[in-house]
């Protein structure tokens, strides 16, 4: 994004200049500096291993505090935010996304994370998650996904896959469940990537490429539930018998097609970058739209060029 | 036309030339025919020329036509609504002619289309009768390829002529207006416009002048409800906003998106309502003071969103035109009847505030108020505007700009330590720190939806709870402290003292105006601080034997609407009444006076 769509706040200079420590060159921050409440996720919960590589990308790529905003919907999963010491918004189920939009699209100088479960995105807010994709706004967002509702205690998700036995499907869940890569790459996201919570390595590669993707950048990170769906991704996972198979090295992100083909492999499927193009943000179009209407306007303050707008009504 | 009313035509005798004060003018056609053109230049007109002026119109919800008025009224003195009946009614068919006849003055003068009208004899008696061949003329004028088109801007020729109105600035508003297109089109403007003007309007008639207006203070400008909302949010430093169109709040969406480029801002049209009030939170939570607005179905899809400002105390401005409903209702016609909404919607103990403007000119200065209690309370804040005020076009001076214009961009100078819900504070209110702030303490806050403690984080305390819900209330019980107590219009003290608020403030003065001339105590008193009132109204309403709520919305199940429901929840006053109508058109003078005589003629006491 070459010229922020709103001109950056006030004294974003002086900031940088009274940001700490002067003396030497600053470090990322540690983990003790970047916790704060501990999780209340149950022990065990895939989700901590995602917070945990969070806290990694903070300090490895110096994202400061005044740099990074957390956002989050309702979830166990959406709990994130609560974690991290640094700014952070719980928002309301489901409405993660256009929330976060408000942030990245009005303040420029600040990269914005969103963290949400299967239900929160996919469900609720699945609407919204369409229109971010394919407006492709910058910020990234990750979805652990656990293929049920976990803060609610067990209810079918739209990720369920058909016959999971849930408080609201005591017989089996039979509605057809989505599948979060084929929609992403439907919906015109630019940055497509799928992950689990039970290789760190990996979800710390995906989250690397994802935050330096420039637009709205999607990572599906399967988090396993264990108080509610204990095993669902032991054929994911080596160390249970399952297979981690990385996305085959001849596989052209920039494909379309032959992404939504890899995302309609049976689990446990590929795991890795399926699609990534470049297209302009809508942070930066706004931003060029702004440009060259203000270069009409070059000079002039605010109040004249209210001004201009009531001379026409007169 | 108030005084002189014209003289009825005396065959035979040369036109006279009246002076008269003020003038209604109704002009009904259909709505493609540029109805609203011929109004709008007759109120730019009347802006220019330092008159007041106040227009009405209604427009068919369909986008294929049917029929629409516009009615404008201008005086040389104040001009407080759209009028009653008009003096004038310029019929383009013969279904304009028969149904707003009853619209007109008994003497009032009926122009009408003699291509297309037939008029009724047993009418023609009661108004002066003047038929044009409208059509046909406009055609001879400008050619037949004009068909329809240049039917609007020949009348406004004629209407030129019969009131001596000044032909070098409707020549400019017309150059305004159709130049920069192909010249051809102003030409034949212009060619219509003065084919009208000239056309003799017959020997019988008078034509009228306007009486020197007083002289108003600075220039005047000419906007409708909705412009002077956009124009006021981007005066008050908002640089962000997002909605969902609706009727009739688009308007107000699709000026901010439009404008707001020029100020290096940025509008979003979003997927739906409950994403653009997310959008306006997010901004808001990153320190920009951010707008959202849409009509009862959308503002209703905000609620929950709402209650996330309330609880996190995020400041957010939601606008509010309001149309009939419930449901899709009445898109295209005005009702008051979402004020329980804007002040009761969403979940919880929610304390907001609700603002609501009673002109167009109160449209731009609530727009700065809103957007300065929103920040300085961190508090959601409700423009209740209304199809009516957001169509209909007034002058009023222009704003000095420089003055009201403000920068509300982020401070993000370090802060050494932050508590965003901090109990301590005065009356509940904390500066708000927002992201990109370093804090030098090391602990940052979230802003979530979860009760919580001072600190942001989530809390089940019961303690806690009913320390942070007295907390949101105490705001806004601070900001009622501040608020002025409304004047009461006519004498402080009396038998009847209608209330109303919002758009009706127009015709309920006017109502005591007249009622007052004919011996009858009766005053107003308007009210634009809806939630939280302002202090001060018990001792007002105690001055009067009875205190009836003016609102057009329904009476209830127990005969008030629901301002009056408000205010008798607040002071358990049993004489505070309702006078209600739900047929989603503006109040007239004297549907208020008519109801409003029921009580002074019930016995009470004139004073
Ligand atoms: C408007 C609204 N509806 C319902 C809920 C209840 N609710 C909270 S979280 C949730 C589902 C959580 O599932 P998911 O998003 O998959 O997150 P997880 O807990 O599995 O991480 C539901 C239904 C709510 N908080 N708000
Ligand atoms: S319920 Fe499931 S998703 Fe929620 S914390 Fe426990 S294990 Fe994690
Ligand atoms: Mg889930």
């Amino acid at each position: 994004m070459s010229v922020p769509a709103i001109e950056s706040p006030r004294s974003n200079t002086t900031v940088t200049s009274a940001a700490p420590p002067a003396s030497t060159e600053r470090k990322g921050l540690s983990k003790k500096e970047i916790a704060a409440d501990h999780p209340t996720w149950c022990p065990g919960c895939g989700d901590f291993s995602v917070l945990a590589l969070y806290f990694k990308l903070i300090e490895k790529r110096k994202l400061w505090q005044e740099k990074i905003t957390t956002v989050s919907g309702i979830g166990c999963s959406s709990r994130f935010p609560y974690f991290v010491q640094a700014y952070g918004a719980h928002y309301i189920h489901g409405r993660s996304l256009p929330f976060a939009s408000g942030v990245s699209l009005s303040r420029p100088d600040l990269h914005v994370f969103v963290f949400g479960g299967d239900g929160d995105m996919f469900s609720i807010g699945g609407n919204h998650f369409n229109h971010v994709a394919r407006k492709n706004i910058k910020l990234t967002c990750v979805v652990m996904d656990n293929w049920v509702y976990g803060l609610t205690k067990k209810q079918t998700s739209p990720t369920s896959p058909l016959g999971f036995k849930s408080k609201t499907d005591t017989w089996g869940a039979v509605d057809y469940p989505i599948n979060p890569m084929k929609q992403a790459i439907a919906a015109g996201a630019t940055f497509v990537a799928r992950t689990t919570s039970t290789n760190p390595n990996h979800v710390m590669q995906m989250m690397e490429a994802a935050m330096d993707h420039d637009g709205f950048s999607f990572v599906e990170c399967l988090s396993e539930c264990v108080e509610f769906y204990e095993g669902a991704f032991d054929a994911s996972n080596p160390r249970k018998g399952g297979a981690f198979n990385l996305v085959p090295s001849g596989h052209d992100v920039t494909d379309e097609t032959a992404a939504y083909k890899l995302a309609g492999e049976p689990f446990p499927g590929y795991f890795g970058i399926f699609h990534k193009v470049n297209r302009p943000t809508k942070n930066a179009k706004e931003a060029t739209l702004n440009a060259s209407t203000r270069e009409k306007f070059k000079g002039l303050k605010d109040w004249q060029i209210l001004q201009k707008s009531f001379d026409r009504m007169k | 036309m108030s005084e002189p009313t014209p003289s009825a035509p005396q065959t035979g005798s040369s036109p006279t030339i009246s002076t008269i004060n003020e003038a209604v003018i109704r002009i009904a056609g259909n709505s493609q025919d540029g109805i609203q053109a011929i109004g709008g230049f007759l109120a730019r007109l009347a802006g220019r020329s330092e008159q007041e002026v106040m227009t009405f119109m209604t427009i068919p919800s369909t986008i294929s036509g049917g029929p629409s008025i516009f009615q404008v009224r201008i005086g040389s003195g104040e001009v407080a609504s759209a009028g009653d009946d008009a003096d004038v009614l310029l019929a383009f068919y013969q279904h304009s002619y028969e149904e707003h006849i009853a619209s007109l003055k008994k003497n009032g003068i009926v122009l009408y289309d003699a291509d297309h009208v037939e008029p009724k004899p047993e009418w023609q008696g009661e108004y002066h009768h003047i038929g044009i061949p409208i059509s046909s003329l406009t055609i001879e004028a400008i050619g037949g390829t004009a068909k329809d088109k240049g039917k609007n801007i020949y009348s406004l020729g004629l209407l030129a002529k019969m009131f001596d109105l000044n032909v070098p600035k409707l020549e400019a508003l017309i150059g305004e207006r159709f130049g920069g297109k192909d010249v051809s089109v102003l030409n034949n403007a212009l060619a219509a416009f003065h084919g009208g003007y000239s056309h003799s309007l017959g020997q019988v008639f008078a034509t009228f002048k306007f009486a020197e207006s007083r002289h108003k203070d600075g220039q005047q400008v000419v906007l409708n409800g909705n412009e002077a909302l956009a124009y006021g949010i981007l005066a008050a430093g908002v640089r962000f906003g997002a909605a969902y169109p609706i009727t009739p709040w688009s308007d107000v969406m699709e000026i901010l998106r439009r404008e707001l480029p020029k100020y290096g801002g940025t509008f979003v049209q979003c997927e739906d309502e409950i994403a653009a009030i997310s959008m306006a939170n997010g901004a808001g939570f990153a320190g920009r003071v951010a707008v959202t607005g849409s009509s009862g179905p959308g503002v209703t899809l905000k609620m929950e969103a709402l209650g996330w400002a309330v609880m996190a105390e995020v400041p957010l401005v939601i606008i509010d035109v309001q149309r009939g409903g419930p449901s899709t209702g009445m898109p295209t016609s005005v009702e008051q009847s979402d004020l329980n909404l804007a002040c009761f919607g969403s979940h919880g103990d929610a304390p907001r505030v609700v603002l609501a403007p009673s002109d167009v000119e109160d449209c731009f200065y609530t727009a700065i108020e809103a957007v300065n209690i929103a920040r300085r309370y961190n508090v959601p804040v409700f423009i209740l505007s209304d199809q009516a005020i957001a169509t209909r076009i007034e002058a009023f001076t222009s704003p000095d700009l420089e003055k009201v214009c403000q920068d509300i961009s982020p401070d993000l100078s370090p802060v050494v330590d932050y508590k965003p819900y901090d109990l301590a504070a005065v009356d509940g209110i904390v500066r708000r720190v927002v992201p990109g702030t370093p804090i030098l303490s090391g602990r940052y806050p979230v802003a979530g939806g979860l009760e919580h403690d001072e600190l942001g984080h989530p809390t089940g305390s019961p303690k806690l709870h009913m320390q942070m819900t007295a907390k949101r209330r105490k705001k806004l019980q601070a900001l009622a402290l501040t608020l002025p107590t409304p004047k009461v219009y006519g004498p402080p003290e009396g038998n009847v003292l209608l209330v109303g608020w919002g758009s009706t403030r127009g015709p309920i003065q006017e109502a005591v105006d007249r009622a007052r001339a004919s011996g009858d105590s009766v005053s107003s008193l308007h009210l634009k601080h809806i939630n939280p009132l302002p202090p001060g109204l018990d001792n007002i309403f105690s001055g009067f034997n009875t205190v009836r709520v003016v609102e057009m919305n329904d009476e209830g199940l127990y005969g008030y609407g629901q301002l009056a429901g408000l205010l008798r929840a607040r002071f358990c006053d049993p004489k505070i009444r309702g006078i209600n109508k739900t047929d989603g058109l503006t109040w007239k003078v004297k549907e208020i006076l008519e109801r409003a005589k029921a009580d002074i003629n019930a016995g009470l006491h004139k004073l």
